[in-house]
């Protein structure tokens, strides 16, 4: 094993010992944080599939994440409206399911990658950047303005969505589901770096001549990353919604894309861990400083820029040193 | 040895790799002018020429990295003129860079098993190990031993040597079983005894497939080469025999100077 192997088994039960401490010593408010910490981590792991092996800066992950939360917030704002979403060509009713939320939020953010990517991906550097900001923005300014739902009040959700044979509204079992979705991604993500698909596109970041001169296709193999990673930031948008039961623009806003970088550079860009690393300490951080001064982000800026100097492996690569060459 | 015979091995076969009259200017320079070369089975064909005479810009019209002005590129005699690199690659170009474009972070196996990955056409698999799948590594394998890389499989290709780096590229470009070669400088930088070494692999490997060769180190192309073409300003001054390019009074004007 590793170093970074138990660095990451480390920090996995950290996110299993806090809320199982806090569950004893009855400190709902923690769980909560750590639920945030999960979600935040969810959506991170996704960005790092473009981000980390895919090499794409995207700031444009809010769109994703905000479809997330919106594909939540308008299926239930219908559902306790018991309002129609759709009446024709077929009715669409609302739903208080999060299956069926999570796969309507997994479906919209793909198709949403997809045609952002398409547009995007045929730039790159600096150019990319500016394009997925643009995009964001856009549905930043859309959402505002979209006052059938809520326009920039957001959307209220007065009960937490269910999920069969759980009470989603016992924070602990809601925890439990965002955990247990972090771990599926996780596996996802690894199996991914490692897949053919993941060789050829950790290739095509470092050397994509090379790629094509063997008959392979770099700007196919990114849209796809970028969509996987699109979805999987979609997922963590309807759990931060279904969190906080409100859903509002700011899920949109260029902020929670520049929040969801922070957590991956952070943790260290390409660890399969550094999302998971950067999202905990970003919630920890936030919660400390937060308490102490307004002006947290000042000390936040001041870490990340020590990193970024200083470790450019982020955290883990701090702890861990430089990963390690799999076989 | 009967007439028919004779007939049969002298008949012009016809080339693995052709570029028919190609043009090239990058505003009021003229990189390429109307260059036909063809590459035929089981040569080597070596292009020389002084820096700055269109080397890089010839390579980068038949790999398709560069569209040619007019002229056309044809390969195993299909048009490949306006097909995109990756597409001369599935039907069979191979090439080596000269400044090594390898996955640096990768290991060796990892930048081989690309090469079976491209061969085999099926990036989309999203859960094996790539690793793992022997139809990939064993094609990466083999190539590594072919170019004597497979003590270093494990290693991170940044950690291997200028000379080693050129191999894998070479193991890579073999991966994809070729039909036809395009090396830029596969000798550069390699010390006498690896240039030695990668002579004699080059000689037995235009038996598999034809190399299009650029290279600096006259020794080794005259020790190689079946046909030699001089690249002068963008023109193809001379192609012919080793002897015929040594006696040729323009080219050793142009090129060779005392080398020759």
């Amino acid at each position: 094993m590793t170093r970074e192997t138990y660095v990451n088994a480390f920090t996995l039960a950290l996110f299993v010992a806090i809320p199982l401490w806090a569950v004893v010593a009855d400190e709902p408010f923690t769980i909560t944080l750590m639920t945030r910490a999960a979600i935040f981590a969810i959506a991170a792991v996704g960005l790092n599939i473009a981000l980390g092996l895919g090499g794409l800066v995207s700031l444009g992950h809010a769109v994703f994440f905000g479809l997330g939360g919106y594909s939540m917030g308008i299926l239930a704002h219908h559902a306790q409206t018991y309002t129609a979403l759709a009446e024709w060509p077929l009715l669409i009713e609302g739903t208080k399911s999060m299956p069926v939320i999570w796969l309507t939020a997994i479906v919209v953010s793909s198709l949403a990658a997809l045609v952002i990517g398409i547009l995007s991906l045929r730039t790159a550097g600096v150019y990319f950047i500016m394009i997925t900001l643009a995009f964001g923005q856009m549905f930043f300014f859309f959402a505002i303005s979209w006052s059938e739902y809520g326009g920039e009040d957001g959307l209220s959700i007065y009960v937490r969505n269910g999920f069969p044979g759980l009470d989603t509204l016992v924070p602990i079992q809601f925890y439990g589901l965002c955990l247990g979705l972090l771990c599926l991604v996780l596996v996802f993500a690894w199996r991914l770096a490692k897949s053919p698909f993941g060789l050829a596109l950790n290739a095509a970041r470092q050397a994509p001549l090379r790629v094509e001169t063997v008959g392979l296709d770099p700007a196919r193999l990114r849209l796809i990353a970028f969509v996987l990673s699109g979805a999987i930031a979609g997922l963590a948008g309807a759990l931060f919604a279904d969190l906080n039961r409100f859903v509002s623009p700011v899920m949109f806003s260029w902020q929670t894309s520049g929040e969801i970088m922070i957590f991956v550079i952070l943790g260290g860009v390409g660890r399969l861990f550094g999302p998971v690393v950067g999202a905990l300490v970003f919630v920890a951080l936030e919660h400390w400083l937060g308490g102490l001064s307004e002006f947290w982000h000042i000390y936040l800026g001041l870490l990340l820029l020590l990193i970024v100097l200083f470790a450019r492996g982020g955290l883990i690569g701090l702890v861990a040193g430089r990963e390690a060459v799999h076989d | 040895m009967t007439e028919q015979a004779v007939s049969a091995t002298s008949v012009p076969r016809t080339p693995v790799l052709e570029t028919r009259g190609i043009c090239k200017s990058f505003g009021a320079l003229r990189a390429s002018r109307d260059i036909s070369l063809d590459l035929r089975p089981g040569e080597i064909h070596a292009i020389i020429g002084p820096n700055g005479a269109g080397k890089s810009t010839l390579i980068g019209q038949i790999c398709g990295t560069i569209k040619p002005d007019t002229g056309s590129v044809h390969l195993l005699g299909k048009d490949v003129t306006h097909e995109a690199t990756r597409m001369r690659a599935r039907a069979g170009l191979g090439r080596t860079f000269q400044i090594s474009s390898l996955a640096m972070e990768d290991t060796v196996l990892q930048n081989a098993v690309l090469g079976a990955l491209g061969a085999s056409g099926k990036p989309w698999r999203f859960w094996k190990d790539a690793l793992h799948d022997r139809s990939l590594t064993q094609t990466a394998e083999e190539a590594l031993v072919r170019v004597g890389l497979e003590d270093l499989a494990r290693h991170r290709t940044a950690e291997l040597s200028h000379g080693q780096r050129r191999q894998l590229e070479v193991a890579v470009a073999l991966t994809l079983r070729p039909k036809a070669l395009v090396m830029d400088e596969p000798m550069a930088g390699m010390g006498p005894e690896g240039s030695r070494l990668l002579t004699g692999f080059l000689d037995r490997l235009r038996h598999e497939a034809p190399i299009l060769l650029v290279e600096h180190d006259m020794d080794a192309v005259f020790s190689l080469a079946d046909r030699i073409s001089v690249l002068v300003y963008g023109e193809v001054i001379a192609t012919g025999s080793v002897e015929e390019i040594r006696a040729n009074a323009a080219v050793r004007e142009a090129y060779l100077g005392d080398e020759a």
